[in-house]
């Protein structure tokens, strides 16, 4: 393989394995914008896997299985704010609790329901998401540079991937053009200004929590039904995990956030394809040294050293009225 | 058409078994100001938040402009003219001024027409009262005296017509609060009805047009402001006749005891919040620091009691030094006879969900007389706290009682008896009277003036410059970091007023 050639691969490899990270990392964006933290995603976009294939599976239509998807990060979501926000619970805990949830019932329903040791059954072509050629993708691939450039990296994907990356300017339109963004957060940073206001700050946790729960759901679809044709348990593998890491490292705001996932993409590409190849000097990179990097990376942010990370003021604390 | 702005008939609201406020009923004029006056806890602020729909009361009517109205939450209080100016600003830190005032008032869904509809009606409003303030300023980075300006500038934008405003001058220099008491005269002349909720007489006296008194949830009084006196607002507010001010006699100063040169002082974010700070205290005075909350006496005292490492300057107690850039360790200031009310009793000097006894021997509980091996001796423990309350007149006298559910005032009290009792040479006071009531303040002054008289060097911080005026021998004013005049006590308000503001002397002259 010529250099291009292998450039071109890490880039395609990248753009593939950021899309969840996107994905998760947004939605965790419009929920903790809103004052409501939440260490679920991984929960979340597992359990939306699980449904997508089982229903993608069952029914034989990508979009029912994407809808089920939807429907069961949605109602983990509300559990979520249920806890957080009706309840005033801990944010955290309940977080952890739907991890758990999803990680040991994405299992037992998938051996209950299909026997396959926890996986659910191949997709057909009609079931899953197909990759999408753009226009003249081929008949311009033979143009130097930018021929293959076009078709590998802008075409060739996934709706869902284009709906990802198109999902940054809406969020970030969102989030500064209207007047749901400037709600949101405000109620992040000072949920009293809210009330104060005439806003239902409970509403408007809600809202943050929903969309985070329905942009959890493409991120589980995308994994079961668009890079893979069916759903493996743990297929998440902590990608909830990183794109919470994601989050922090781009200080909550959407075009760092697409960013940092990219960057954090583009690393575990690298991984992939440095695995078991001797480099000058250093030799062999463990692919566990590669995988640590985002979280080391986002320590060393939280650490002061690039910059600093600063999150929503209201974050994580359950607004109850001052006496 | 009514001439009453507001009318509340029979209000009543409990929390619980705390009755908030019992069976109000308070009458407020169009066009005026009227003052909202009590002390702390007296069911002032529950009150208003009723009536600005932040709560829901219990029972009673709410007549605005002589229509009975229900006000369910904040909206229908907006959409009835009414604005709320909060005690703690109810602003969006990082959001400009604009997107503050806006907030909760955007013309539609999406922003784009809205913001310059909204950035050219603040501008009407900014020229029409007077109230300048940069629609695109970060409120972070606004002093509070504009802070509090944009809040009146959203109350304003809402359409308000009847103004109230929760202990406004709690965060201003008397510069501040008197330019603010300018701008509600000036709002009033131009027919707003304007609510003021405080705890300071002054103020009362200065601005209002009638006032109304409340103690312990109930309305006792309400008076034309011309007819009455803060002697019988005080009496009316404490239940009893009260000294506003405190006997003492001249002070007797000796020894130098505390002694700080030089003092340099950063924050947490590395800014100098004090700067090059020179003072004594002698035995036998007490030294008072003037100045807003924020201009570094909390850091000096955070530096002197070891607290917080200073960046250089040397301190000395009773002619010893105190490692102040180092690493100099509060419980050994405590045994060298530095004793320390530290200016935030809730997050510094008790822990609120101990026991009373437990936290009356905090800070001392290494003592040997409360040792027992590792072993508190519960009895001794308890014992002295039993003690310190009946001398402290500290109640209820339950020593086993949760510390939190104590009131401001008796909290405070448990803090000075811990502190004044182990005979220290030197006294660091932060704040003796915040948020304490009026006949608590009285008690604490008293204890204070016996310290002195007793022979111990004290040192008081306080933002209040009546009581700075009234306990100290000397004032010392700090304006960002740097102490920036010596006065006598005599000195007048307004004198002090200018040095708090950073007025400089020579700017002071030529005034």
């Amino acid at each position: 393989m010529d250099y291009f050639q292998i450039v071109m691969v890490t880039l395609e490899a990248t753009i593939r394995l950021s899309v969840p990270l996107i994905l998760a990392a947004l939605a965790g964006l419009y929920s903790e914008r809103s004052g409501i933290f939440d260490i679920g995603l991984e929960g979340k976009m597992l359990a939306a896997a699980f449904a997508g294939g089982a229903a993608a599976a069952v029914y034989g239509s990508a979009i029912i299985g994407l809808t089920a998807a939807i429907v069961v990060s949605v109602a983990l979501a509300m559990v979520h704010a249920f806890a957080s926000i009706t309840q005033r619970g801990n944010q955290i805990v309940s977080g952890v609790a739907i991890n758990f949830i999803a990680l040991g019932s994405t299992v037992i329903l998938g051996q209950a329901w299909f026997r396959q040791g926890g996986r659910t059954p191949q997709l057909n072509e009609d079931s899953r998401f197909q990759a999408i050629t753009l226009p003249f993708a081929e008949t311009l691939a033979d143009v130097p540079v930018l021929g293959p450039i076009y078709a590998n990296l802008i075409s060739g994907h996934f709706l869902l991937t284009y709906f990802a990356f198109a999902m940054v300017p809406i969020t970030w339109w969102v989030l500064y053009r209207t007047r749901f963004g400037l709600r949101l957060r405000a109620v992040g940073e000072n949920p009293g200004a809210v009330d104060t206001a005439g806003i239902s700050v409970t509403k408007m946790r809600y809202l943050g929590v929903l969309c985070c729960g329905i942009l959890c759901g493409f991120a589980g679809a995308y994994l079961s039904m668009a890079v893979a044709a069916g759903f493996v348990k743990g297929m998440t593998a902590g990608k909830g995990f990183i794109a919470l890491a994601a989050l922090i490292f781009a200080k909550w705001k959407p075009v760092n956030v697409m960013l940092a996932c990219l960057l954090f993409g583009f690393l575990d590409a690298l991984a992939i394809l440095l695995q078991g190849q001797q480099l000058p000097v250093v030799g062999e990179v463990p692919v566990q040294f590669m995988q640590a990097l985002p979280y080391v990376l986002t320590v060393i942010l939280l650490a002061g050293f690039i910059g600093k990370a600063i999150p929503p003021k209201a974050g994580g604390k359950p607004y109850v009225k001052e006496r | 058409m009514s001439d009453l702005a507001i009318e509340l008939r029979g209000i009543d609201k409990s929390f619980g078994p705390v009755h908030a406020n019992k069976n109000i009923n308070l009458s407020v004029s169009k066009g005026t100001i009227h003052g909202i006056i009590g002390e702390n806890g007296a069911g002032k602020s529950t009150l208003m938040s009723i009536l600005y729909g932040f709560y829901q009361a219990d029972e009673g009517k709410i007549l605005v402009n002589g229509e009975e109205i229900t006000i369910r939450d904040p909206n229908v209080a907006i959409a009835a003219g009414i604005g709320m100016v909060h005690q703690h600003f109810m602003l969006v830190d990082n959001f400009t001024v604009l997107e503050n005032v806006m907030l909760g008032a955007e013309e539609n869904a999406i922003l784009n027409r809205g913001i310059v509809n909204a950035r050219a009606e603040l501008k009407r409003l900014e020229d029409e009262y007077a109230l300048e303030v940069d629609p695109d300023a970060v409120i972070e980075e606004l002093p509070v005296g504009l802070q509090q300006r944009v809040e009146i500038l959203k109350a304003l934008y809402r359409g308000a017509e009847i103004l109230i405003l929760d202990e406004p001058t709690g965060v201003l220099t008397p510069a501040e609060a008197d330019h603010l008491f300018r701008i509600l005269e000036q709002l009033r002349d131009q027919g707003k009805t304007i609510i003021l909720i405080t705890h300071k007489l002054r103020e009362i006296m200065a601005i209002t047009d009638e006032v109304s008194v409340m103690r312990r949830g109930e309305m006792v009084a309400t008076r034309k402001t011309s007819e009455t006196n803060v002697e019988e607002l005080a009496e009316l507010m404490v239940g009893r006749r009260v000294l506003l001010r405190v006997e003492k006699g001249p002070s007797n100063p000796s020894d130098v005891k505390l002694s700080v040169d030089g003092l340099t002082v950063r924050d947490n974010r590395g800014v100098v919040m004090v700067d090059d700070v020179s003072l004594e205290v002698r035995a036998g005075e007490i030294v008072g620091i003037a100045g807003v909350a924020g201009n570094g006496q909390s850091e000096l005292l955070q530096a002197i009691t070891g607290i917080r490492q200073a960046e250089k300057g040397t301190v000395l107690l009773a002619g010893q030094p105190i490692d102040v850039t180092g690493d100099a360790d509060p419980q050994d200031l405590r045994k060298r006879g530095l004793a320390h009310v530290p200016e935030d009793r809730h997050h510094m000097g008790l822990v609120l969900s101990f026991e009373e006894n437990e936290n009356a021997i905090l800070g001392y509980h290494y003592d040997e007389e409360y040792l027992n091996g590792p072993m508190l001796k519960l009895d001794a423990v308890r014992s002295h706290a039993a003690q310190s309350a009946e001398k402290y007149d500290i109640r209820p006298p339950d020593v086993r009682l949760k510390t939190a559910n104590f009131s401001g005032g008796n909290q405070q009290k448990i803090v000075l008896a811990r502190e004044m009792e182990r005979d220290p040479a030197v006294l660091v006071i932060g704040q003796p009277t915040r948020g304490v009531d009026v006949g608590a303040i009285e008690f604490i002054h008293k204890r204070i003036i016996e310290m002195r008289d007793a022979g111990k060097a004290v040192l008081l911080v306080s933002v209040e410059l009546d009581e700075i005026r009234s306990l100290s021998d000397r004032i010392l004013v700090m304006f960002a970091g740097r102490v920036v005049g010596e006065r006598t006590p005599e000195a007048t308000e307004g004198e002090l007023g200018l040095l708090m503001a950073g007025v400089e002397e020579g700017q002071e002259a030529a005034q």
